[in-house]
């Protein structure tokens, strides 16, 4: 790859006219200065990706207690202790749930919104924002105060008694806070990929709309065989970074439940972290990073190969 | 149907809106004949979709509404079964717990200043790594990029473990350093690098010939013209990597320790009483506090944030 670019670059050094030496000093020149641009960046991504990396991978394979001063080298025991902890399991779970409902429900209002938004109604700007303003609410206070909300005698148990229902303690129930959890980061995010979907709503030909009108679709039908299927790159691209962010969920977790009730929504990121910072047991937390790096790794490798088709599909 | 979807491919991009008008002009007539009522009934449906919209952006707006009102409440006010929107009798006494409590002024400076300096040093490396990657020829480029490029399939939580290590080993736990200087090299900001570099491979060449007739180097051309004409690119590159920043959590509480050292997601977690037990007045009093400066500069700024981070968009 390296060569066939060097003789590109002489080989439109030779072409063009003028001395060639001087050419070729101001190519050099143009080289050092390329260098010298993205040598933060390289120099970053060596440091502080590719080397921690590694060394991710070499601490999984030790047995490494950080308070008892302990680093011995125990081969496959982190994984082989994976395979057995109910710990792991019940937070691979919890993670599978979190995915899965915010996934659906994200990309179902987002798009709801979207479509909603698309139609001229008055107010459309006002309703953009409103959707929009949580991401722009810190994420950690976004969480407190729906804990507050969220609590047994809270805001929301409140006004459900105004219509003579009891709810339930949200927070405390393995289901209910696993719900609640979903909720709250769904209202925090989904203005991001409502706009997104804006965006390809608004790229969808008015003529196609109004040729299937013109055949007598309705507005159901028009969106379901016309919008939709115009679109669904957009939602397929959105539905796999959503899935790759929400394994990433980790503060919403620690102050909305802090992992509980039991290890109902204790995700990967969160068991990791306990594990890690509260255990002091790095070898194993380290394990858990390369299990949570090759499911990101293999969600993405998915992306980029069905990515092809939707590039394709978008011209 | 597939005759029709072909009519504007062949008519080319320019005229299709004047064939459209005609389309549609031509049947808007009949249709509004037939039925008186449909006006009537178009109306009733833009209500009913004004009213559901309003009904779906309670739990957007409610929360940060509500949080703002309650902090100027009695706890006994807060606790209240039925939630009330405006306080009886608005106090800010809460407000001076919050700096009493904790260092808070000092803490709110300290998320400030780090987001402040992670999104210039960000804008910086991104825009020239971008810039170097899709406009000047060098060997091994390709190679480079792919290494940068790994960046993106590493969440930081897979790294924290090794990276606490090396920070550790660096004495440097407990300062602002790696929040600062890994977000600004490490995995985080690949993602702008990844935009600036689309940014710059969209950018037209007769510019640059133009900056190169006029004498000036690879720099002039980048700093003179190259990133004062990437502000689109810029602005979602600041918008994104400021938010992120704002809100970093995980890496604060496992390289700070001590209160003074805090950034404000951290920092609010920790207003609770001699038992443990939340302090809901002076909590939401904080938590509004370091809501507002966001929240304000985007309701100002809404539509380039909006722009902005839709045009980060993803699809480039």
């Amino acid at each position: 790859m390296t060569s066939t670019v060097v003789e590109q670059t002489t080989r439109t050094a030779e072409r063009s006219e003028g001395p060639r030496p001087r050419r070729s000093a101001a190519v050099r020149a143009d080289w050092i200065v390329g260098y010298t641009m993205v040598a933060p960046a390289v120099l970053g991504a060596l440091a502080f990706v590719i080397a921690p990396l590694v060394a991710v991978l070499w601490f999984s394979l030790h047995d490494w207690n950080v308070l008892a001063n302990t680093f011995v080298f125990s081969g496959t025991d982190n994984y082989e202790r994976m395979l057995a902890d109910e710990g792991l399991k019940d937070s691979l779970l919890a993670s599978l749930w979190f995915s899965i409902g915010l996934v659906v429900f994200n990309i179902s209002l987002a798009l709801l919104l979207a479509v909603l938004l698309n139609q001229k109604l008055p107010g459309t700007t006002t309703f953009r924002t409103f959707f929009f303003s949580p991401v722009v609410v810190s994420l950690v206070a976004w969480t407190i105060v729906w804990s507050f909300l969220l609590q047994a005698d809270g805001g929301i148990n409140g006004f459900l008694s105004l219509i003579g229902i009891e709810g339930p303690n949200w927070l405390r129930g393995e289901f209910t806070a696993m719900v609640s959890v979903i909720v709250v980061q769904l209202f925090k995010n989904v203005g991001l990929n409502m706009i997104l979907f804006l965006a390809a709503l608004q790229s969808v030909p008015e003529e196609i709309l109004e040729a299937a009108r013109i055949d007598g679709a309705g507005a159901w039908r028009r969106f379901r065989s016309v919008t939709l299927p115009l679109i669904s790159p957009t939602i397929l691209l959105v539905s796999i970074i959503t899935i790759v962010g929400s394994l990433e969920v980790f503060a919403q977790i620690a102050v909305l439940t802090g992992g509980g009730p039991g290890n109902s929504t204790t995700v990967l990121v969160y068991y990791l972290y306990q594990q890690a910072f509260r255990f002091n047991d790095f070898g194993y937390a380290s394990a858990i990073s390369v299990l949570l790096f090759v499911i990101v790794l293999v969600l993405t490798l998915i992306q980029w190969q069905t990515r092809k088709r939707w590039v394709f599909h978008e011209n | 149907m597939r005759t029709e979807t072909q009519i504007p491919d062949a008519a080319g991009t320019l005229p299709t809106a004047s064939t459209t008008a005609i389309v549609t002009g031509s049947r808007v007539r009949p249709r509004l004949r037939r039925a008186g009522s449909s006006k009537t009934r178009r109306r009733l449906t833009t209500i009913g979709l004004v009213a559901l919209l309003a009904v779906i952006s309670i739990p957007f707006i409610f929360p940060t509404l509500w949080m703002a009102t309650s902090s100027l409440k009695p706890m006994s006010e807060i606790l209240q079964k039925v939630p009330t929107l405006w306080p009886s009798d608005p106090s800010f006494a809460a407000y001076g717990e919050v700096f009493r409590l904790q260092p808070f002024a000092q803490q709110y400076w300290n998320s400030l200043y780090i987001a402040a300096l992670v999104t210039i040093g960000t804008m910086l490396v991104a825009a020239m790594a971008g810039y170097a990657f899709a406009r000047i020829k060098f060997p091994g480029a390709n190679a480079l990029f792919l290494v940068v490029l790994i960046g993106l399939l590493v969440p930081s939580e897979v790294t924290i473990v090794p990276l606490f290590r090396m920070v550790n080993a660096m004495g440097l736990i407990n300062t602002h350093w790696p929040l600062i200087v890994i977000p600004i090299f490490g995995a985080p900001a690949v993602l702008a690098i990844f935009i600036m570099r689309q940014f710059f491979l969209g950018l037209p060449t007769e510019l640059e010939e133009a900056g190169r007739m006029d004498g000036l180097g690879r720099w002039g051309i980048f700093w003179r013209i190259a990133f004062p004409l990437a502000q689109p690119a810029l602005g979602a590159v600041a918008i994104f990597t400021f938010l992120k920043s704002w809100n970093l959590y995980l890496e604060p509480i496992v390289y700070l320790s001590s209160k003074d050292m805090f950034t404000l997601p951290q920092a609010l977690t920790q207003y609770v009483d001699a038992y443990g037990g939340p302090m809901w007045n002076v909590q939401l009093a904080a938590t509004t506090l370091t809501v507002i400066p966001v929240l304000a500069v985007f309701l100002v700024a809404q539509r380039q944030f909006v722009q902005g981070l839709a045009h980060t968009g993803l699809k480039g």
